[in-house]
């Protein structure tokens, strides 16, 4: 139960790794703080559904640990715009909340990034972890054939996840080379946690064809997804598939850091040693920060919780750790980088913006995202470009401009604060 | 200066693709400056009303001119400028406003405008989620809505077929009162006669113009067809958007095409920032709930700012300045740019050429200024 | 796990466990199309965690709501493809 009005020191927006940790932090210190996620429980896209199913130990613990903090969860809460320093507008399914903080630590995650293809648009064709959080709200995927493509370490885990509910994973097909999805594995030598875990899923992934330099150019079907059409440079075959799992690794969801004026370096948000972005008392820690991880986000996390609560020695004291990761982090976004072939999946007449259904071709004749946006109405729909936005970055080499509240799609009542 | 153009138009917005293209379609050689996007400036932000209104007997010749263009010109507008024949309705909440439906109609009626006084039942019955009790209202039948920035795309691919040319991404410094311009990398494009077409931004190249920025919001729905019916105004709007003086809100909202829902109205001066201004907002959307209560429940997917380029007396300001007759003025449109574009195109071309206009052009000269709202040197 | 919620999708009774997102539910009614876009072609869910809007349906009258990030509720009456 929240209140249409409530004050924190301490306002963690995201309840995933980062978010968790953040508040974890600055609430052990006796700061009041609130976590505000979008999500009916915490733990964000990559722990979904880990408060009442126990299989990732480390995300249990966080969680308990978070429980046992005194922080506040405000759960089903959208962050929807920052009105004027120091408050948050949010959408609750009972109505606004305003939020007032002190100090603001943002830890909204990454989406996946999608390309389009002649086909991605139909029913059955989802993001790898967008199917895995699915699954975990109860999805029926048990005997269903999924074909898991894209790329990034990510499609491992969801093979592993889907499997262990009763799917046939057909196939998983990493557009990466062989040669670079290798040394990133052998780079992960040096974290012996992340190795354990990778083998664990390998061990249980046995008998699942695992090919990289894959990758789809076509999902086949009329209502509904029945086959993909896969390539490798020189052939090209086709999958029969009920799901087809697609996304090529992570983007920031920097949309409230940008509203909130925070600077970004190569579309992530800046920070500071202690998680300090350009604005004064906004923090910024995990995914937004650059793609870093489970492990990378629960550091730089705390990072950010201890020194918004002001124990700057204990932030510092985790510099090192967070060091490591970025490592792991830079490494993992070489190992993944996507191909020049992704760039020209889409025919003129394959959809670009699903929310408008405007095709590539008219996209693409335009001379920039605003244009785009002004003449065509790509990107003007209800997803506010997140999903044509990010992959004409990839594709075109546009940048976005600024957002503008909603942040996310909200009731028109409740663009108006408090009392409905 | 040799001049290799009949005429430069500066600034791509629906106003400037308009005289362009009656520019270009009386034979004029015709070249179309803009900095930014086509339709990318007060034209993106803006509503995109086709109405007729009746502050004046100037304004009403204007927009009324301007509408019978709009509607001469539908069988050939492509589908995606949305021209919708919605029509409006001026929503009155009670006697008062009454009153001033029967003053509307009685001003209409004998200039030929297509008007039907309806009582509070048959505003109720061609608008169900317009809140109960309200007195009546006037529907204007022939009132449309368009979308703007590809009106003015429309428009100036028109120009572009009777062979004028448009030159993007490029800053125009100063206008020269000798036939030119100066453009922001110092280089000079001469013409016999310059228009500065640039809206709200107008005064930053003809200095002392009478033009102020007035800030609006509007917060734009997701689909939610049939929810209106006909743009729909309130007769408040009368006490509050037209007071000069401060901030004010009124209630206006727009069918779209689409299905989706266009929500204004706001006024501010003073308010250069582009952000959007979470109280006035407020007052805005609060304004607009009074009248349609199930708006609250729609999902809102995204709100904007812009700024409408304001005169003193409400008119726009089209024609030659008092200092040098080789700078001309299309600007000043306030919130009715949409609507006046193509009489302004007309009206501007007309006395370019010498020929008769079709309404008197009086009103809008900026002769009507003290100085002629100009300074250049 | 003996607790069951029982919500409606297009009509069609179905029973699923708590936690359970409407997304799910409207799946597990053997439904795969959750809307039309606006040429008319079916869409699905994508993202699954509520930023692509593609899983937009109708719950309890209240239209363009996130069937991925609503749990289901006793009682619930869900329409797709609106």
């Amino acid at each position: 139960m929240t209140e249409p009005r409530s004050r924190f020191d301490i306002v963690v927006v995201g309840a995933g790794p980062a978010g968790l940790a953040a508040a974890c932090a600055a609430a052990e210190k006796g700061k009041r703080v609130a976590v505000v996620d979008d999500a009916p429980s915490p733990g964000g896209q990559i722990w979904k559904g880990e408060q009442s199913r126990l299989s990732i130990p480390q995300a249990q613990k966080w969680i308990e640990r978070f429980r046992r903090s005194g922080a506040t969860l405000l759960d089903r809460t959208a962050v929807i715009a920052a009105p004027e320093p120091g408050v948050l507008l949010a959408e609750h399914p009972e109505g606004a909340r305003e939020i007032e903080w002190s100090k603001l630590i943002i830890a909204t995650g990454a989406r996946e990034l999608f390309l389009p293809f002649p086909g991605w648009t139909l029913p059955g064709v989802m993001g790898p972890g967008g199917l895995q959080a699915l699954v975990k709200g109860g999805w029926p995927i048990a005997g269903k054939r999924v074909v898991i493509c894209g790329t990034g370490p990510l499609l491992l885990a969801v093979a592993d996840g889907l499997k262990k509910q009763g799917a046939t994973i057909a196939m998983i097909a990493e557009q990466a080379p062989m040669s670079r999805v290798a040394g990133f594995g052998f780079k992960t030598l040096r974290h012996p946690g992340k190795l354990v875990q990778g083998m664990g899923i390998f061990a249980r992934l046995r008998g699942v064809p695992y090919r990289c330099g894959v990758w789809p150019v076509q999902a086949n079907g009329g209502e509904q997804v029945n086959s993909v059409t896969l390539a490798d440079g020189s052939n090209q075959w086709t999958e029969k598939c009920d799901l087809l799992a697609c996304g090529f690794h992570l983007v920031p969801n920097v949309e409230l850091p940008l509203a909130m004026g925070c600077e970004l370096a190569g579309g992530c948000v800046r920070v500071d040693a202690n998680q300090l972005t350009t604005v004064p008392d906004v923090y910024c820690s995990g995914e937004p920060t650059g793609i870093g991880g489970v492990d990378c986000a629960l550091t730089e996390g705390q990072i950010a919780g201890y020194s918004a609560a002001g124990s700057d020695d204990q932030a510092a004291a985790l510099s090192n750790e967070r060091a490591g990761w970025h490592a792991f982090r830079l490494a993992m976004s070489n190992a993944f980088a996507l191909r020049e072939e992704l760039k020209s999946l889409a025919n003129p007449e394959t959809t670009f913006c699903r929310c408008e259904d405007v095709a590539f071709g008219r996209v693409k004749a335009a001379s920039g995202w605003r244009e785009a946006k002004l003449l065509t109405r790509c990107g003007m729909g209800a997803c506010q470009g997140r999903t044509c936005g990010a992959a004409a970055k990839f594709i075109l080499g546009w940048g976005m401009e600024s957002v503008r509240p909603p942040l996310l799609p909200a009731r028109v009542g409740n663009l108006t604060r408090t009392n409905r | 200066m040799s001049s290799s153009y009949d005429i430069i138009i500066v600034g791509a917005g629906i106003v400037g693709a308009a005289c362009a293209m009656e520019c270009a379609r009386s034979g004029l050689r015709t070249l179309v400056l803009e900095r930014g996007h086509i339709g990318g400036g007060t034209t993106a932000a803006g509503m995109g009303h086709v109405v007729v209104m009746d502050d004046s007997e100037a304004q009403f010749a204007l927009t009324n001119y301007s509408r019978g263009l709009w509607l001469a010109l539908r069988p050939q507008l492509p589908a995606d400028v949305e021209f919708d024949l919605c029509g409006t309705l001026w929503v009155a909440a009670d006697h008062e406003e009454m009153a001033e439906v029967y003053r509307k109609q009685g001003f209409y009626e004998p200039r030929g405008v297509h008007v039907e006084v309806l009582d509070a039942e048959a505003v109720a019955r061609v608008e169900p989620n317009l809140r109960a009790g309200l007195a009546g209202g006037l529907r204007v039948r022939d009132d449309a809505v368009v979308y703007p920035p590809c009106a003015a795309r429309f428009f100036l691919e028109q120009a572009m077929q009777y062979g004028a040319e448009l030159r993007q991404a490029v800053t125009v410094k100063r206008l020269l009162s000798n036939g030119g311009v100066e453009l922001a990398d110092g280089s000079r494009l001469a013409a016999d006669r310059i228009v500065n077409a640039t809206g709200p931004w107008s005064p930053e190249l003809t200095p002392g113009l009478p033009v102020r920025k007035r800030k609006g919001h509007l917060v734009i729905t997701d689909r939610a067809p049939g929810f209106v019916h006909h743009q729909i105004v309130e007769l408040g709007y009368l006490k509050s958007a037209h007071s000069m003086g401060q901030d004010s809100v009124a209630f206006n909202i727009q069918p779209r095409l689409t299905g989706q829902m266009l929500i204004g109205s706001s006024r501010q001066f003073d308010a250069e920032d582009g952000g959007v201004d979470h109280a006035i907002l407020d007052r805005m959307l609060r304004r607009a709930f009074e009248y349609l209560p199930g708006l609250k429940d729609l999902s809102a997917i995204r709100t904007w700012t812009g700024h409408r380029a304001a005169t003193p007396d409400k008119l726009p300001v089209i024609g030659p300045t008092v200092v040098s007759d080789r700078i001309w003025l299309a600007t000043g449109h306030e919130g009715l740019g949409i609507t006046t574009s193509l009489g302004t195109g007309r009206l501007l071309a007309d006395l370019l050429l010498g020929r008769p206009t079709a309404i008197p052009s009086d009103p809008f000269l900026p002769a009507r200024f003290e100085k002629g709202g100009a300074s250049h040197g | 796990m003996a607790e069951r919620v029982q919500l409606r999708v297009n009509g069609k009774s179905v029973e699923v466990t708590p936690g359970t997102v409407v997304a799910a539910a409207i799946a597990m009614a053997g439904e795969s199309k959750f809307r039309r876009s606006v040429s008319g072609m079916p869409r699905g869910p994508l993202c699954g965690m509520g930023l692509c809007m593609e899983c937009r349906v109708t719950i309890n009258g209240l239209s363009q709501c996130r069937s991925c990030q609503t749990l289901c509720e006793p009682g619930m009456e869900v329409l797709t493809d609106d």
